[in-house]
């Protein structure tokens, strides 16, 4: 199924996933990124990889839904729909139509702290999508009878997304609580009335602010020449003039005090637990251990079947059907390390939370052990490999290294770094920040689906037909 | 023809200006009769295998749940090593180990580093799970209650409501009908035993296939088809599956849903892997449906009407006549508009067909997007994957392209007006009030 993709937080998996040549054997594949910055303030990541005849082509701006104020959240999600109806150079469509022709494979995906499109393509044609997203970077046109129908699809997408899943819900309402002033406790997608009350203007007025070439990043990886394709970048992006760009105010979350808790009700048939700490990222931090720390935290807690999660309480004492712990340092602002987990019919919430937070107490009380750590890296090391199979992988983690502000050349020391960690640094760092005083607990309680206590989706406030045709 | 190697294939593409790089499918079978489809893919330190055998859902029988619940024990350990030493082999040197299991194929994969050390343990951690996988009752019992809660996961799920209830009504008493994650009452009645008897009958090296590519040469490949193939239970092939029964009617269904947007689905069976429709059909779906942002579909009901993010038909050939579907969401209140609209859609598809201009785009995306469904080791080992399942011969990736541009377009609307019956179709909407 094809669409526009969210992409509400960066996964531990994909923090896992990061280059280096990590041992002498596989030196011999360490990647070799080529960069330029125009004078127009452009960055320009070339690399090489001419395993199949196909190239990656992404264009990265510096803006998500951690940009946005009350009352027009999403709204950097829904201009990146605006972005495929129309432009000076290409009717409403055309950009899809070309790219299909020449059997581009294409989308765009929203973030927290970026907006992102990208196309796949036989290496013949990279300069001619190079070309139309740099056509569409100051051209596009936006107008009213394709904003209205659009704006339809994208309440349908959290209709899709979030309103119909009991989880997702939780989740949103669990990133609210947790986060008061800073800006990730606002949903990508965005709230459904302020959803429904976008405006063209709107649109305008956002892409007007942030689709400059000094907010944005080129990525191109696959079978190109870096020298032809930084030339051509300057050719078709040069000409377009920098931008003033808004000073982003810090936004830095207000003090947490104390344990904060929230409960969802939805009608579903499982509970869902999610409890998260606030912890700081490699962006935020002067040294960027502490960071890789509470990534292999995460690792030794829930990465693969061998992992204590799936040992003690999916398999163990069965407490679980599902468990997630995941951490990435990977983002502009300071960020949560995230626990999730789905009892078993036989295990009551309660239960649950008390045997995950006995978990999280034992990397405070003991190192980890050794076996546990080169596991940890073992996967770590592997997947830097298994990443290189897909050219768009590949693109997608410097487009995101270098959008988040931690520079590309991060990717560079990420297996390097996760190797350095020691069991005392997991355990320092989950003393510091595995506390109660940073944790939010939200739990989803399922209410009946056969519609007798079930909420009429009419009633809803959103339910109005504001966004309805 | 990985990677566009294959010499007619290379011709032609040369000619539409795509790019080829040599890549050969290599094809061999095992001392105990294991049919082995290997690329050589030496770029990076790493390999990917693939077995896949006929010993999905559709082989349930009456004991539905069965096939899955088999698939998720092989990772319950062996003879000597538990869940957890499993898990742990395979983990300490990077690898990857996977157990699906869909209608037709049960599929048991393993991703690792060429690196001989790690290489070797992963190997052989495959080899002992194929060999002597332990069914222990305790693991068995966990798995079962995860698959009971899986069904309940799935109840408050429109999609996978809609899904359930649209296999059934498409099949009826067929083996597709059959939910491969089961009911809760032939769930609560499997044991151990069955998996083990499951096992031994299936997964055999007569009922398989093994998919090997990434950079290990062809005697490297060799010697580890020969070790898999060992490993297996002996056996011979299963049974084809009985053929899928005629719809000469429609049927809509209804099922109410606390959701703020109706699932739907409408489709029926039409096409198995190896028929001679399927170039013409696949282009006529993607003009309609299956072309995504271009697609009918998605410019219609999507684009022009805003009635719904996702928007799309497919279709999924598979050992006998896997289904035609068309899939949406939309807002409940606008649900009837939205059935209206795609059966609109499809009638008229039907009825006029397809036109010049839209075969053109269809076909040039189909032909020239080509390289990319080889570009990776993953996509390679798919492939080859699908290809020895279906026993597909091995020219099936040369000639695809060439019989996409054989397609004409009267041939193409002929066969469209004889192989879809928008007349006969099951209809399933989820959402809303009955």
């Amino acid at each position: 199924m094809r669409g526009r993709n969210l992409i509400p937080a960066l996964f531990a998996a994909l923090a896992f996933a990061w280059p280096l040549a990590a041992s002498a054997t596989m030196a011999e594949i360490e990647s070799d990124v080529v960069e330029a910055t125009l004078d127009n303030g452009l960055t320009v990541l070339v690399l090489e990889d001419r395993r199949a005849p196909v190239v990656a082509n992404m264009v990265w701006y510096r803006v998500g839904s951690a940009d946005e104020h009350s009352g027009i959240t999403g709204i950097s999600h829904m201009l990146e729909h605006m972005m495929f109806r129309g432009s000076e150079q290409y009717e409403p469509g055309e950009f899809s139509r070309i790219v299909s022709r020449l059997g581009g494979r294409e989308n765009a995906f929203t973030g927290r702290d970026y907006t992102g499109y990208f196309q796949v393509i036989g290496r013949d044609h990279w300069e001619t999508v190079m070309a139309m997203e740099a056509e569409r970077m100051r051209h596009l046109r936006l107008q009213e009878d394709e904003f209205q129908p659009e704006r339809d699809v994208v309440a349908e997408e959290r209709r899709l997304r979030v309103e119909d899943q009991p989880n997702s819900l939780l989740r949103e309402q669990f990133m609210a609580t947790a986060f008061l002033n800073h800006p990730y406790g606002q949903p990508v997608v965005g709230w459904m009335t302020d959803i429904q009350a976008y405006t063209v203007e709107d649109n305008q007025v956002w892409y007007d602010r942030f689709y400059h070439p000094n907010n944005a990043v080129v990525v191109v990886v696959g079978d190109v020449d870096a020298e032809r394709v930084i030339a051509a970048a300057r050719e078709h992006f040069g000409e377009i003039p920098a931008g003033d760009l808004p000073e982003l105010k810090p936004r830095t979350e207000t003090p947490q005090r104390g344990e904060r808790r929230i409960t969802v009700e939805a009608p579903a048939e499982l509970p869902y637990l999610m409890m998260g700490w606030k912890a700081p990222v490699l962006n935020t931090l002067d040294d960027p251990a502490d960071a890789y720390a509470l990534l292999v935290a995460a690792g030794v807690l829930d990465s693969g079947e061998a992992s204590r999660f799936a040992r003690e309480i999916v398999r163990g004492e069965e407490l679980a059907g599902a468990t997630s712990a995941r951490y990435s340092p990977f983002s502009r602002l300071d960020d949560l390390f995230l626990i999730a987990a789905v009892p078993t019919a036989a295990t009551d919430v309660e239960t649950l939370e008390a045997a995950l937070l006995d978990q999280v107490e034992r990397l405070k009380d003991e190192p980890v052990g050794a076996g546990e750590l080169e596991r940890v890296q073992a996967r770590v090391i592997a997947s830097e490999i298994y990443q290189r199979d897909s050219v768009r992988s590949q693109a997608f983690q410097l487009g995101m290294l270098e959008t988040v502000g931690v520079g590309w050349q991060e990717g560079d020391r990420f297996v390097e770094r996760v190797r350095a960690v020691t069991p005392e640094d997991v355990q320092r760092v989950a003393r510091e920040y595995l506390v109660s005083e940073r944790r939010t607990v939200g739990v989803l309680d399922p209410q009946p689906l056969d519609g007798a206590d079930a909420p009429d989706p009419a009633a809803q406030p959103y339910g109005d037909g504001m966004g309805d045709l | 023809m990985m990677r566009g190697g294959l010499l007619a294939v290379l011709g032609l593409l040369l000619m539409l200006a795509i790019p080829a790089q040599a890549v050969e499918i290599e094809e061999w079978e095992t001392d105990e009769g294991l049919r082995v489809l290997y690329v050589a893919a030496p770029d990076l330190p790493m390999v990917d295998l693939r077995l896949t055998f006929d010993g999905g859902a559709s082989r349930d029988g009456d004991q539905s749940g069965l096939a899955s619940l088999t698939s998720a024990a092989l990772r319950h350990g062996t003879a000597d090593l538990d869940a957890d030493a499993l898990a742990e082999r395979f983990e300490s040197v990077g690898a990857e180990f996977g157990t699906s299991s869909l209608r037709d194929m049960a599929i048991v994969s393993l991703r690792s580093l060429t690196e001989p050390d790690w290489m070797e343990t992963a190997l052989d951690t495959l080899a002992s799970v194929l060999a002597e996988p332990a069914f222990p009752e305790s693991d068995f019992e966990r798995a079962r209650r995860q698959a009971l809660q899986g069904l309940q996961r799935e109840r408050q799920d429109p999609g996978s409501v809609a899904s359930r209830r649209f296999y059934e009504l498409m099949y009826g008493d067929h083996p597709y009908a059959n939910w491969p994650r089961g009911e809760r009452e032939t769930l609560e009645a499997l044991q151990p035993g069955d998996a083990h008897d499951f096992y031994r009958r299936h997964y055999t090296s007569g009922n398989g296939a093994l998919a090997i590519t990434g950079g290990v040469d062809r005697a490297t490949a060799e010697t580890i088809a020969a070790r898999i193939s060992a490993a297996l239970p002996q056996g011979s092939a299963v049974d084809p599956l009985p053929p899928v029964p005629v719809r000469d009617e429609p049927v809509e269904e209804r099922i109410a849903f606390p959701s703020e947007q109706a699932h739907i689905l409408i489709g029926t069976p039409t096409l198995r892997r190896g028929d001679e429709d399927h170039y013409a059909l696949t282009l006529a779906n993607h003009v309609f449906g299956g072309g995504g942002f271009t697609s009918r579909l998605f410019q219609e009901i999507r684009s022009q009407r805003g009635l719904a993010y996702s928007v799309s038909s497919r279709l999924q050939p598979m050992a006998v006549e896997g289904p035609f579907r068309i899939g949406m969401q939309t807002g409940v209140d606008q649900a009837d508009d939205a059935v209206a609209a795609l059966r609109e859609q499809l009638v008229r598809w039907h009825a006029d067909g397809v036109d010049a201009d839209e075969l053109d785009a269809s076909r040039e995306n189909v032909v020239n997007s080509f390289p990319l469904s080889l570009a990776s080791n993953s996509d390679i080992v798919g492939l080859l994957g699908m290809m020895a399942f279906y026993d597909l011969p091995l020219d099936y990736l040369e000639r695809y392209i060439e019989r996409i541009q054989a397609v004409e377009l009267e041939d193409l609307n002929e066969r469209l007006r004889a192989r879809i019956h928008p007349d006969a179709m099951v209809t399933v909407i989820v959402g809303g009030q009955e």
